[in-house]
């Protein structure tokens, strides 16, 4: 018996020598480069890239969400793929295509579901988080024979998941407390819902809407009160500017009580005191806002636009209420993401291949990492947060 | 290929513009590869049915009351008609 153990005692030892040194998963980034179906894994405390991963498909629009220990980012990708990458080893774990068409996905409270959203066949998937086993699926069926287009799709407590039909106009809650029996409730959102967000406490899911001028709010600690509109008409009828890309909601735009949100077709964003949910203020920025991102502080916003002025970013104040700085950073801003206490952002910037690396504090850019045409960034840090 | 001898086709270098803003804009509703999104799928198989003209108005003047923005600003009648023509026969990379 000894002596087994002894050869198994060298054994381990002998493979342990050609392990890298141990390491945590709290500072690590994914970077999607949409046009080539590559990630880039980054350290965001060195700045550099230490791994590239191929093979992921269609990643235009795509979005990760992480495992609760960090270690492991699932990619949903826009051809229905659900990539699961290991942020230690630099490799693809599992690939499945679990639909035709998706849109991103969510993981659940604690952190054993993970759910894609869909748009073609329209509806959410839940998998097993360590297997991608399928476990359940709700078709977004709104009426006999009519599926709708999911968007908006937020983890919240109780292992629930929260989405907006943006066919229907109704913003469901599907709870997996059950993971194979997933339970439904349908509440009404308005015209054309084009994104979601859950506030950071999980206590409310709002959608926002894109036929109509107004923004679904939904108590999610209250649900028997039922769905209803804030910010309604806020265009004051006026004529919409064209809008060239959809915006995009999450839980980062809440900062200091307040939510900062973009209007569609007017080149503003919106101020809601979230204890009362009535407006408190617009501000006026340079374009159509698509990202509008509190740094983990709340002391600035930051907002990236849509095509054509998609080369610039405006810093809002938030104790003034206006913007203070205006950014030319590079061509085609994408994405922004905070490090977990703000001291530095990273913008994406497709046209120039690179990520670029700000200090928030006095705006000068401290680094950058070159990536084939980038878009979404996403550190691990999300891991952690509701609704991420 | 009839359609390529069009006296309007746009230069080369307009082309390379043309499919990138195609590709890159359109495609955050239509998707990169074209087959679709919050917007419809635009692969040739889903246009086959529409009149060619029809599809560059869209393109050009918009859909009001859905998503689908006006282009006017950024390209000419002309360039939209070469769009769908593109569209059509398989748009390039």
């Amino acid at each position: 018996m000894r002596i087994l153990f002894s050869v198994l005692l060298v054994a381990f030892l002998s493979a342990c020598a050609g392990t890298p040194p141990l390491r945590g998963t709290g500072d690590l980034a994914l970077i999607i480069e949409r046009a080539s179906g590559h990630v880039t894994l980054a350290n965001t405390s060195t700045r550099q890239p230490y791994a590239r991963i191929g093979g992921l498909g269609d990643l235009s629009h795509a979005s990760a969400v992480y495992s609760r220990d960090g270690r492991y980012a699932y990619v949903f990708g826009r051809d229905g793929a659900l990539s699961k990458i290991d942020m230690l080893e630099g490799r693809m774990v599992k690939r499945i295509v679990q639909s035709g068409n998706a849109i991103g996905g969510s993981i659940s409270q604690d952190g054993r579901i993970v759910v894609a959203q869909n748009y073609k066949p329209g509806g959410i998937k839940a998998f097993d988080a360590e297997t991608l086993e399928l476990l359940a699926e709700v078709p977004a069926e709104y009426a006999p024979g009519q599926f709708s287009k999911v968007v908006g799709l937020a983890d919240s407590p109780g292992n629930k998941f929260v989405y907006a039909l943006f066919d229907a106009g109704e913003i469901w809650v599907s709870d997996f407390s059950d993971p194979r029996r997933p339970v439904t409730q349908r509440f009404p959102a308005g015209q054309n819902p084009y994104d979601g967000l859950v506030t950071p406490d999980g206590r409310h899911f709002l959608a926002g809407l894109f036929g109509e001028d107004g923004v679904a709010l939904l108590d999610l600690w209250q649900p028997e009160k039922g769905s209803r509109k804030i910010l309604e008409k806020y265009g004051r009828g006026e004529e919409k500017l064209p809008v060239y890309k959809m915006p995009h909601l999450r839980g980062w735009s809440v900062a200091q009580g307040k939510a900062y949100l973009p209007a569609i077709g007017r080149h503003e964003v919106l101020v809601v005191d979230v204890a009362t949910w009535k407006e408190v203020g617009r501000i006026p920025v340079r374009g159509q806002p698509v990202f509008v991102m509190a740094r983990p502080d709340g002391r600035q916003v930051w907002v990236n636009f849509a095509f054509p002025d998609y080369g610039k970013v405006d810093v809002i104040d938030t104790l003034k209420g206006q913007v203070a700085h205006q950014l030319e950073p590079g061509k085609g801003i994408l994405h922004m993401e905070f490090t977990p206490r703000g001291e530095n952002v990273w913008l994406s910037a497709r046209d120039d291949h690179k990520i670029l690396i700000y200090n928030t504090e006095n705006l000068t850019r401290i680094g950058e990492i070159t990536a084939d045409a980038p878009s979404g960034i996403f550190f691990s840090s999300r891991a952690q947060r509701i609704g991420f | 290929m009839l359609s390529s001898a069009l006296a309007s086709e746009p230069p080369p270098q307009r082309q390379q513009e043309l499919a990138h803003m195609v590709r890159q804009e359109c495609g955050s509703c239509h998707g990169m590869s074209l087959q679709g999104g919050l917007g419809p799928a635009l692969l040739p198989a889903d246009l086959r049915d529409k009149p060619a003209e029809g599809l560059a108005a869209t393109i050009y003047h918009g859909r009001p009351g859905t998503a689908m923005p006006p282009w006017q600003r950024f390209l000419t009648e002309a360039e939209a008609a070469w769009v769908v023509d593109r569209l059509l026969s398989g748009f390039p990379e």
